[in-house]
């Protein structure tokens, strides 16, 4: 039996979906004090004086931090992880560290930037304490829209950044403006992906107990050991005071892919006033104080000839920082490197900038760059079969890159210093099998007689790539218990992707067991010494090879244990069923159990000569560079051309993810990251008002697709390209979902209204945004 | 997002009830299905220093058809309506409507007679009142009194209630038998509270022409509105504005769209005899 491959059930979930997991939340440590935020109403201004007084003299009250408080004492993250590596000067790259700080001191520069930490004995006495500080604000000028704000004259959200241009690059493949030039039609865009937000289940929440030196500190985080890090920096204390565990998680989506001030200052607090101190972020506070995402405005033109043959793409953007962009390579630069998506063009320029604005910070959320240029690509090609009345399929299939130039070469970095280059083929047959699900040529047939009826309907495709498993390295630890388990320690943590059952079905196959044999234990800074976390589709890319490595360590030692125990030699031993044992003779063996035993240091040790003891095996795995999934996307669509009103009726998808280890897992990914492509396309959007105050902080103007918006989803996974850049052939899946329905559902409106001719360049397609088109359409 | 602190008080029956709210004046919120309330009190957007629960008076929960009217107390759960199929089939508007308010467990919770007094102008029973002339029996220490929906409605979430008083009925008149009725509205998703509203009744003559047309629509202006039954000029009669959902200009032209579809629905269920 291999269990790789098989639709494994997720062993992960019982106390996910009963309500028994342990969250942040559900921790009872006796003593614990809460804490509340007062944060900042105004986006940018002087804080001319604070009042805590009456608040501290409120019921429940403990403590209160200011900014002047903690100064000296705290200091501001400074976040230069995504420092540009050797392989991108090419690039031109120039960033700068993004600030973000703990407490407002003097000055605040974006609405809920936190002011203010109230510690009390529960959470509502905190916030009735909230209520009593007083503050004096002198609101000052604000920068909010971006293209302003890099301008000479504009406010400045913080001196060290000039201009407020925080990070820029730009990429030259070929001659784009030679091309512009020379071409036979030329069309120019503007379209704006707009700003949003992962809105994960479960929101932000930090727990910190402090015994002695140490403090343990449970959080709500995709990258544990960096936030461990970033703690012990800002507080200036050594790493091995600073333990960080995740606890049950419910999402993640990139909003918890960067250290927070919370996570600091509670940390801090903890160590001041030596108790357990937590602080759950409430919805409101998630809206405002948790990282947004997207928000780019792309200025593109395009070279094409008379048959929609794509030669040139000239791109130039700017990505809405707000008071900050920590991760500008992911955010901004993966638009570089996916822009040209399935497409064989050979002539390409971008220029980027990311702009600060008095915004909340802008964080890389599941696809991380990928669905802004494909909705910028995927438009351009649609508004090319537009302008030459061309089949919009028949310029898709024109421009993709035909097998026989793969492994095809874009002749530019990806973000880790090394060349893109695909390790897929086979886009044409998985464009035509797309077009073949979802009846594209019926489609064709019918849609004229439709319309005379009364439906609008229409389909829309979108294609993208997707580098995947990006480094700089993942940890892996397998060890045999004394139950006689396989215990993996791994580096990436999951919050909801299964990574439990996905990693315990690759081991259960490499030692002969059930997955049921495997325990998985993973998010924890005092179980590996080093690790990164779950993010950029990377976890079974990465912990996955680190994970094989160690697994395949692990079964040389024990063959050796057992040899010595069974005074055979390891290479006429066989591991199965979780024994060791004579290869043809099952009889003759030994359990794990006593394996572990006999690995254990002391008098009853059976090691051979020469090896320590244990029963464990460690191994960083540092990938070569990503590996590059890929796939195709279709959208249907019936459109009200009075109300501008959509009803998607159908995605189907088609993806290479290399090997599948778990397809039920897969399936999910793939379903959950569609659905948050409509969100993004049809409903969501954080909305900031000419004065900077956010305009949706709940659910009610934040609108998340619900199980009522969700279509009918047809995906198939493409037997393509097993990858061999990593030994077990895998690419990654999390973030493939969300990338390609923009362009898939906006081109099917398009199409759904085809006599119209109109243009979408900018989401969210509202049905007023629809409307709007039409108008301007003269429908 | 934890509430202000506040008294809490449970009356049982309605006496007690306007008792209380008698003696708590203007710092007194009534809680009935709570699903605008509590949110509200949670994000300290109201914060009142008594909550009057009127969960636990059990005589305020019912429903019935007196003759061509349906009734229906402070109790009454949206999902009661719901699942009345004789009420269903007597007033299609009405049918129309229920499911498009939030979710099941949204209307599990929410009452009727909380939508009309909570007065969103978006929400759809305020709509189903002014088209349908509904009254509001309302109840105080002072006594009792009957307000007319068209006069009920006075501003967004503002009403005609005064302090001390509770809404203890709600009562729609149905459409007359020949009649047909229709609610269209356009949302954002499934359930959210709508860009805009239309319901209209169609009675025939016996010639088969349009004896009478009422319409209403909501989300258009800081009341649901009662609008002239001709989709030319609903435009002119409504004050729409602009939010993070739609401008103002978007909603205009839809209030005519929708007008002109519940208007034609209605004509086309009269001729069907479905009411």
């Amino acid at each position: 039996m291999t269990w790789v491959g098989q639709r494994v059930a997720r062993k992960e979930d019982l106390p996910l979906v009963t309500g028994t997991g342990t969250y942040v939340p559900d921790f009872n440590l006796p003593g614990t004090l809460e804490v509340a935020f007062v944060r900042s109403p105004f986006a940018h201004a002087r804080i001319t004086s604070i009042d805590t007084a009456e608040a501290l003299a409120a019921e429940g009250v403990v403590a209160i931090f200011t900014g002047p408080d903690i100064r000296d004492k705290v200091h501001a993250l400074v976040l230069d992880q995504e420092a540009a590596p050797p392989g991108l000067e090419t690039a031109e790259p120039e960033i700068h560290p993004a600030t973000i700080e703990i407490l407002a001191d003097g000055e605040v520069r974006h609405v809920g930037q936190a002011v203010v930490a109230v510690v009390a004995d529960s959470r509502y006495h905190a916030e009735d304490a909230v209520d009593l500080v007083r503050i004096e604000y002198k609101e000052l000028p604000a920068a909010l829209d971006p293209e302003q704000a890099r301008l000479p004259g504009a406010p400045i959200v913080f001196d060290n950044v000039p201009n407020n241009v925080q990070a820029r690059y730009r990429i030259r493949v070929g001659d784009a403006a030679a091309a512009l030039d020379a071409a036979e039609h030329r069309l120019a865009m503007t379209i704006r992906s707009q700003r949003i937000m992962a809105a994960p289940m479960e929101t932000r929440g930090v727990l910190a107990s402090t015994v002695g030196e140490e403090t343990t500190v449970w959080s709500s985080t995709q990258i544990p050991w960096a936030v461990r890090n970033s703690i012990a920096g800002a507080i200036g204390v050594p790493q091995r005071q600073i333990r960080v565990q995740i606890a049950h998680m419910g999402g993640g989506f990139g909003q918890k892919v960067n250290v927070y001030p919370e996570e600091v200052l509670i940390t801090y607090i903890s160590r001041v006033l030596k108790c357990p101190v937590r602080w759950v972020e409430d919805r409101v506070e998630n809206m405002i104080a948790s990282g947004h995402a997207r928000d780019q405005l792309h200025h593109v033109e395009a070279a094409f000839d008379a048959e929609g043959h794509i030669t040139a793409v000239r791109d130039r953007f700017v990505l809405d920082s707000g008071v900050a962009c920590p991760y500008p390579l992911s955010s901004a630069y993966n638009v570089a490197s996916h822009f040209r998506s399935m497409y064989r063009i050979p002539n390409f320029a971008i220029d980027a900038e990311c702009v600060l604005t008095h915004k909340m910070f802008n964080l890389p959320y599941r696809g991380a760059g990928r669905p802004e240029a494909a909705f910028v690509m995927d438009r351009v090609i649609n508004a090319v079969a537009q302008e030459l009345s061309l089949d919009p399929a028949d310029v898709i299939r024109r421009n993709l890159i035909p097998d026989e130039e793969q492994p095809y070469r874009m002749r530019m970095p990806y973000r880790d210093g090394h060349e893109v280059v695909y390790d897929a083929s086979g886009f044409p047959a998985a464009f035509d099998r797309l077009l073949e699900l979802i009846g594209y040529e019926e489609h064709r047939r019918t849609q004229a007689q439709l319309r005379a009826q009364g439906v609008h309907r229409g389909i829309g495709l979108g294609t993208y790539v997707e580098g995947t498993g990006v480094g700089p390295f993942e940890s892996g630890q397998l060890q045999v218990d004394s139950q006689g388990h396989v215990v993996i320690y791994s580096g990436c943590a999951p919050h909801g992707q299964g990574l439990d059952t996905t990693m315990s079905q690759v081991v259960a196959d490499a030692f002969g067991i059930t997955p049921a044999d495997v325990v998985f234990r993973a998010g924890d800074t005092a179980l590996l010494p080093y690790g990164v976390g779950t993010f950029a589709s990377r976890s079974v890319v990465t912990a996955g090879a680190a994970i094989i490595e160690s697994s395949n360590r692990l079964l040389t030692r024990i063959k050796a244990i057992a040899g010595e125990m069974l005074e055979m030699a390891p290479e006429d031993l066989e591991v199965g069923g979780g024994r060791v044992s004579v290869h043809g003779v099952p009889s003759r063996g030994v359990s794990f159990k006593e394996v572990y035993r006999a690995a254990s240091p002391g008098p009853g040790a059976r090691l051979p000569e020469g090896m320590d003891a244990g029963a464990a095996e460690s191994f960083y795995w540092v990938p070569p560079t990503v590996t590059w999934g890929f796939g195709v996307v279709g959208a249907v669509v019936d459109v009200d051309p009075e109300t501008g009103v959509v009803d998607v009726k159908k995605l189907v998808m088609l993806h290479d993810c290399g090997r599948v280890i778990n397809p039920l897992i897969v399936e999910g990914q793939i379903e959950g990251g569609l659905v948050q492509g409509i969100g993004a396309t049809l409903y969501e959007h954080v909305v900031y008002d000419e004065s900077g105050q956010p305009r949706a902080t709940t659910f009610l103007d934040y609108l998340l697709p619900t199980s009522a918006e969700v279509p009918e989803i047809v995906q198939e996974h493409l037997e393509g390209t097993p990858s061999d850049r990593n030994p077990l052939g895998v690419k990654g899946v999390g973030e493939s979902g969300p990338i390609s329905p923009p362009a898939a559902i906006a081109n099917a409106i398009i199409d759904a209204l085809s006599p119209l001719k109109i243009q979408l360049n900018e989401l969210p397609l509202s049905p007023a945004t629809v409307a709007a088109a039409i108008e301007r359409a003269g429908g | 997002m934890k509430p202000a602190q506040f008294e809490y008080h449970a009356p049982t029956d309605v006496g007690e009830a306007v008792r209380l709210l008698s003696a708590l004046g203007e710092n007194a919120r009534l809680l009935a299905g709570g699903q605008s309330l509590m949110p509200m009190l949670n994000l300290r957007l109201a914060r009142p220093e008594a909550i009057v629960d009127i969960n636990r008076i059990a005589a305020l929960a019912y429903h019935r058809l007196e003759d061509e009217t349906l009734v229906i107390g402070a109790l009454c759960r949206q999902r009661d309506i719901e699942r009345d199929q004789e009420v269903l089939a007597r007033c299609a508007a009405i049918a129309d409507a229920v499911p498009l308010i939030g979710h099941i467990g949204i209307r599990n919770r929410g009452t009727v007679v909380g939508s009309l007094a909570h007065a969103d102008p978006a929400a759809e029973w305020p709509v189903l009142a002014v088209l349908l002339d509904a009254t509001l029996e309302v109840e105080s220490a002072a006594g009792r009194r009957s307000i007319a929906a068209k006069d009920f409605f006075k501003g967004l979430f503002a009403t005609d209630l005064r302090a001390g008083e509770l809404v203890v009925e709600a009562r729609f008149p149905l459409p007359p038998e020949g009649a047909g009725s229709a609610f269209i509205e356009v949302a954002r998703r499934h359930g959210d509270f709508a860009l805009g509203a239309a319901a209209a009744v169609v009675e025939l003559a016996a010639d088969g022409s349009v004896a009478a047309a009422r319409l209403a629509l909501g989300g258009f202006d800081s009341v649901p509105v009662r609008a002239t039954p001709d989709p030319a000029v609903v435009a002119t009669e409504v004050h729409p504005v602009d939010d993070v959902h739609a401008p103002a200009a978007y909603r205009s032209k839809l209030a005519e769209t929708l007008a002109r579809r519940a208007l034609e629905l209605a004509e086309q269920r009269a001729r069907k005899a479905d009411r």
